[in-house]
């Protein structure tokens, strides 16, 4: 029996995932992007503990672990090196129509709701309320993809909706296999690296890491 | 025990050609490494063929007809890239393309990617082809941006952005597969293992399957290049070395369609409706119709040729949509021959455009009096790929087709309306870079032209007589995806 404290406590951390998604959609400096993305990680791997506690799953303890290692202290601390050696860590992007971006963000929450509830009232899980919560925080993360310009604050969105994707098979399932687990880190972790490889080479081509300036091969 | 050959072999060669890609004899030690792999794959090959499926290393691999014929395609066509790799890139750095750090990087991501791929194909678990599939992207990326210039730089960006946002949907269907998988077969490592899923197929949770499958779909879709996903397609493939698109274009699309193939065998067994089908056969037509308008409008020449790839890529994914007996022996076909035409496409147009200095269509002309072999070369795999017969393509695209008539009648004016639109297109392209006033210098290498004729032989043969075996083995793959 699963004590109602931990769901309640599930539900919160979840809640409080889905802020930081809010919160990232609307941050306009590169830095404090960072940072809420380490808290995001810090949230996931405590929410991945909570689940490992309460349910026993001990492969949970392990997984929660790596989640703190790589997306709380080791991809933050790669992406902060990255901005101090780019020197673009005071970058402040300016963004249009902060409030209609909001608006269409809670939209994307309510379709995303609308997509889980069939699906988490199939699941047995403690932490069935969560998979509405993790498919919006991807969505949130992909809207926000899409509404920046600059390369470091699509990196952060693609890494955040890797989150979104995580907290999903926590929520969903406890977790997927251990074998696959390492598998997506090694590969989040590879990317992350190449993408800073990117940031030098558009900026040495660009001058700038706006990626206005890669959009012109297009179709005549 | 070959397997582990198979996958070992190009995992080592990445690592030393990680320190030795930059000598002189790099590409000689990459062309072994290839051959080696494609040995490995042959012996597999004839193992499966007479002996049936197999597993491996407490199950994580998981050998079929289906997916043996995919690894022993991917092997060939990895070697006989390495051999048009070797002169191709030696020329590309006596032009002052490339440096020593840039042909090592190359080197060993060509190895990596082959590793990556062929993991993909012979692993059992639905959670490391995910992985596989989203490794063999960031093996590629930096290959596609390896010139370095601007347009390079772009494509490689929207290609990783692209190619990882889609992904991440197949990893979100990876997930809700595992939802459904874990309560029959329970937690841990089983419940994503295909064999496992395939015998309880019957009993997954419907709804949460077909929700599985759009996500599944709509991810290696993308790197499928199914349109509308497929913007990262033929910039990735015009900016890249001319080696990474052949292998781009010929092996990767197939595996990533591999993926989507699996996937439909389970959901298709969960679901009393053909829903799995019918997205696929959506998805296939746009794709074809769509991009025979876009091949019409290109100006570059390794674009023109991306787009007829998404054509027959779509036109692939619809063949599996319809499924059944004939249509599924026709995309498996299909699959080999357009692997083969368009890798030997490449391989001359590659050449070509090292002739005259430009990738413009307008630029390159009169192929036939300059160098002879380049330009039949590419006539003739031109003609091949438009599904002139007696070339394989036109076997595969007639059964495609004639069943697409019987059963789907609706669809059958699209494709052909599509079939005709990229023959009138490419036909006419073709025909003036190969004949006409000519513009070419000569190359500082002798270029690679054996692996062409090779392809394009190997094609012709398809299309003339299928031997028995190989005519047996697809049956036995079409029969597994039924």
């Amino acid at each position: 029996m699963v004590p109602a404290f931990s769901i309640q406590l599930l539900n919160f951390l979840a809640a409080l995932l889905l802020l930081i998604a809010f919160a990232m959609l609307s941050q306009r400096r590169i830095l404090s992007l960072i940072y809420l993305f380490a808290w995001q990680g810090a949230v996931l791997a405590l929410s991945t503990t909570v689940v490992a506690y309460s349910t026993g799953q001990d492969h949970l303890y392990y997984s929660a672990a790596l989640t703190l290692i790589l997306k709380a202290l080791l991809l933050p601390w790669i992406l902060h090196r990255l901005i101090i050696r780019l020197n673009i860590k005071w970058d402040v992007e300016t963004m249009i129509n902060v409030p209609t971006t909001m608006l269409v963000g809670i939209g994307l929450v309510i379709i995303a709701f609308n997509l889980a509830a069939p699906i988490s009232q199939l699941a047995g899980t403690i932490t069935r309320n969560a998979l509405g919560f993790a498919m919006a925080s991807v969505l949130l993360s992909f809207l926000m993809m899409i509404t920046r310009h600059k390369a470091v604050a699509q990196v952060v969105g693609f890494l955040a909706m890797e989150n979104g994707l995580f907290f999903a098979a926590t929520s969903a399932t406890y977790g997927m296999p251990m074998v696959v687990e390492l598998g997506i880190a090694l590969d989040v972790l590879v990317g992350t690296v190449i993408f800073g490889i990117f940031f030098f080479r558009i900026r040495e081509t660009f001058d700038s890491l706006d990626i206005k300036h890669l959009e012109k091969l297009k179709e005549d | 025990m070959e397997i582990l050959w198979l996958l070992g072999v190009p995992l080592a060669g990445g690592l030393l050609l990680a320190l030795f890609g930059h000598k002189r004899w790099a590409p000689e030690l990459n062309t072994l490494m290839s051959l080696l792999t494609f040995i490995a794959a042959a012996v597999l090959t004839v193992g499966i063929v007479s002996e049936g499926p197999i597993t491996a290393f407490g199950e994580q691999f998981f050998i079929d007809s289906f997916n043996v014929f995919l690894v022993a395609l991917t092997a060939f066509v990895g070697f006989t890239t390495a051999l048009f790799s070797r002169p191709y890139m030696r020329i590309e750095q006596h032009h002052g393309r490339l440096s020593s750090n840039m042909l090592r990087l190359y080197h060993s991501m060509y190895q990596l990617f082959t590793f990556t791929m062929l993991l993909a194909l012979t692993t059992n678990n639905m959670g490391i082809l995910w992985v596989a599939m989203e490794a063999a992207t960031l093996t590629t990326v930096l290959l596609v941006s390896l010139y370095r210039t601007p347009a390079s730089l772009e494509a490689a960006w929207k290609y990783f952005i692209l190619c990882g946002v889609g992904i991440a949907q197949a990893l979100f269907g990876t997930i809700l597969l595992y939802f459904a998988a874990e309560k029959l077969l329970g937690a841990g490592g089983n419940a994503l293992l295909w064999t496992h899923l395939n015998e309880v197929k019957g009993q997954l949770e419907p709804t949460v399957l077909s929700l599985a499958f759009v996500f599944l779909l709509v991810g290696y879709g993308t790197k499928v290049g199914l349109v509308p996903l497929h913007n990262w397609l033929p910039d990735a493939h015009a900016e890249g070395p001319t080696p990474v698109s052949a292998v781009l274009s010929g092996l990767l699309l197939n595996v990533a369609l591999y993926a989507v193939v699996r996937s439909k065998v389970l959901v298709d067994g969960a679901l009393a409706s053909h829903l799995a089908g019918n997205l696929m056969m959506g998805f296939g037509l746009l794709s074809v119709v769509v991009a025979a308008f876009f091949l019409s409008r290109q100006k570059d020449v390794k674009r023109m040729f991306a787009y007829s790839s998404i054509e027959h890529m779509g036109l692939m994914t619809f063949a599996f949509g319809m499924g059944g007996a004939v249509a599924t022996f026709a995309a498996l076909l299909h699959m080999t021959v357009h692997s083969l035409t368009k890798s030997a496409i490449f391989f001359t147009v590659g050449h070509a455009a090292q002739k005259t200095g430009s990738q413009l269509m307008e630029n390159i002309r009169g192929l036939v009096d300059t160098n002879p072999t380049i330009g039949w070369g590419l006539m003739l795999g031109s003609l091949a790929i438009l599904g002139v017969p007696p070339f394989g393509v036109f076997a595969s695209e007639f059964l495609i087709i004639t069943t697409a008539m019987h059963e789907h009648p609706w669809a059958t004016p699209f494709l052909l309306l599509a079939l005709g639109v990229a023959f009138a297109a490419i036909f006419s392209r073709v025909q003036e870079m190969v004949f006409g006033e000519t513009t070419g210098k000569r190359l500082p290498h002798p270029p690679a032209l054996i692996p062409v004729f090779v392809h394009l032989s190997l094609v012709l043969a398809l299309g003339l007589y299928t031997p028995p075996y190989l005519a047996e083995w697809y049956r036995q793959a079409a029969r597994l995806i039924g």
